[in-house]
């Protein structure tokens, strides 16, 4: 009754996670928990990175496109080099060619990095995983990923869903607890972030 | 073969070097991987490396039977995934004297057209995007959901529609189909004069087009160009005009052709071509026949021994689907002709002597989708 429970304030996108106090001289100071504003500046300015291989990139397209828009989530700025970019959208098959090309990309991105893979070829191979010969069974053989989105290729929809569920995740990080999510992938061992 | 000049007064060393475009470049439309050689920064030689997005789809047809192709074709142009079904479904029909209703037929060349249109419309806002107006890219996707909803509506899914079936369709068509069919053809009459103003006209945009990557008639042929890009150089290869399939010889259009041969030629073709699909799909919407949406066949077919050939025009040229059969439930071998293979050996000839800036306008005139590419 006009008292909102924490969770409905966790999952809300605009609030900010401290309280800022006006100072003197043109500056404000914030009071707050460094983690959770650290956590909702990266979660709210998401650039994605220009990586389309098949279908799924044209749904990717209209994803940042009129209708659905997701620079209303702060994913607007898609940069064409890995160097710029926070997430990497796969979206399209990964074949045995582009793995390298996949893992370099994956390599020249800053930390923290987070990873989408988008539609049946980048989550297991999809309609190839049976008979084809060049093609790799899921993109979390590469790299670690950290959102799957089923679909071929999947809507819009989907994808912004997938993006949100991204921007909660980044949410509950503990920063100070954080690793390299590529740290030991190569060995085998799902590190848990 | 790298050529290196020594100046002998001040010693210092020129020599051309190379640069890859790609495969992770936006405006690869794709995983296409170009080695350049260039001099400064003019073009000397263009090197496609293929095989980024190579999924062996020909190979795993042989292992499926011909029904289950068909949502394989999909994944190949994905722009106009109804055409490539098309193919397939018309070279098994072919074979096995499949007769299938007018219905069908009709029906799909109004999605086949609602396809090229869609593709068009693509093609058009990445076009503006390549060459530095954004604006387009916001234009072309704001129409282009309205086809995927109807799509959506009568196919069941936006992109890869899996609509068609050796011996018709899935299933019949949406009853809103006709009704909203008509809506975005009064919606898209508006909107593609506004095209024209946006983008056409603009003198920065004819600059960057206009006697960029000239290609001769002659050597279009050589090279095998086809679609609207062969169009572009005066060719007249539209397969709807010249074998007409499904519907195409019931309907009146103008195939379009320009004589320039330039990157803008090329990109007006495509323009005009919005205009003839809108007028193709026009006069069939309201006459839509009554009968059967499909034709009843046995659930696995089986090809007789030989060889067959279907060919349609695809939103980038000429796709072919070529079968050898066995006499078995699947394929002995199945090869697509994919238009844009034969549109990008022609990349290296007609941009030699460019600027890297007009390479990317020169690739988007051509209008690749790299899986169809690779297969």
């Amino acid at each position: 009754m006009g008292v909102k429970s924490d969770m409905e304030n966790k999952n809300n996108q605009d609030t900010f996670p401290g309280q800022v106090i006006p100072g003197g001289n043109g500056g404000n100071i914030v009071v707050g928990v460094l983690d959770q504003i650290i956590n909702w500046s990266r979660s709210n300015s998401l650039w994605p990175l220009y990586f389309g291989t098949s279908c799924c990139a044209i749904e990717m397209m209209q994803t940042g496109a009129a209708r659905h828009d997701w620079s209303r989530f702060g994913m607007e700025v898609a940069r064409p080099t890995p160097r710029q970019a926070d997430v990497i959208v796969i979206a399209g098959t990964i074949t045995n060619k582009m793995a390298p090309v996949l893992r370099k990309l994956y390599d020249q991105m800053a930390e923290p990095k987070y990873v989408v893979a988008m539609g049946a070829c980048a989550v297991s191979g999809g309609p190839f995983y049976y008979n084809s010969y060049s093609v790799v069974r899921g993109a979390d053989h590469i790299i670690p990923v950290d959102v799957y989105v089923p679909g071929c290729p999947p809507r819009p929809e989907s994808l912004l869903d997938a993006m949100i569920k991204l921007q909660e995740k980044i949410k509950t990080f503990h920063n100070s607890k954080r690793k390299n999510p590529i740290e030991g992938f190569d060995e085998g061992k799902v590190s848990c972030i | 073969m790298t050529t290196t000049e020594i100046d002998n007064k001040t010693g210092l060393v020129t020599q051309e070097y190379k640069i890859n475009m790609g495969p992770q470049h936006p405006a690869a439309h794709g995983v296409l991987r170009l080695v350049l050689t260039l001099d400064g920064e003019i073009i000397e030689k263009v090197d496609p490396d293929l095989g980024y997005i190579h999924r062996g789809i020909e190979k795993m047809t042989e292992r499926d039977t011909y029904k289950q192709i068909v949502h394989l074709t999909d994944r190949l142009d994905y722009l106009s995934s109804h055409i490539n079904n098309e193919a397939v479904c018309l070279a098994v029909e072919n074979a096995l004297q499949i007769e299938v209703s007018d219905r069908v037929k009709v029906i799909r060349t109004i999605i086949a057209e609602l396809t090229r249109l869609a593709s068009h419309q693509l093609w058009w806002g990445v076009m503006g995007m390549d060459i530095g107006a954004l604006t387009t890219f916001m234009y072309a996707f704001r129409d282009r959901e309205l086809i995927n909803d109807i799509m959506e509506e009568t196919c069941g899914t936006r992109l890869t529609m899996n609509y068609n079936k050796p011996g018709g369709l899935m299933f019949d068509i949406h009853p809103n189909f006709q009704k909203r069919v008509k809506e975005f053809i009064k919606h898209f009459k508006v909107s593609l004069p506004e095209y024209n103003t946006l983008l056409s006209g603009n003198v920065i945009f004819k600059k960057r087009l206009q006697g960029i990557g000239y290609m001769s008639k002659e050597d279009a042929i050589a090279y095998g160009v086809s679609g609207p890009s062969a169009r572009g150089s005066n060719i007249s290869c539209d397969v709807r005009k010249i074998h007409p399939y499904s519907a195409y010889d019931r309907v009146d259009f103008n195939e379009i052709l320009m004589e320039g041969g330039d990157s803008y030629d090329r990109y007006m073709v495509r323009m005009k071509e919005m205009e003839e699909s809108m007028k193709i799909i026009e006069q069939l919407i309201d006459n839509i026949p009554e009968g059967d949406f499909e034709t009843k066949t046995a659930a696995v077919l089986k090809l007789p021994k030989g060889e067959y050939y279907q060919k349609v025009e695809s939103a980038r040229g000429e796709f072919g689907v070529f079968i050898v059969s066995d006499g078995k439930k699947s394929p002995y071998r199945m090869k697509f002709r994919s238009p844009g293979f034969a549109n990008l050996s022609i990349l290296d000839k007609i941009s030699r002597g460019h600027k890297i800036a007009d390479l990317v306008a020169i690739m988007s005139s051509l209008d690749f989708v790299i899986p169809d590419i690779d297969r």
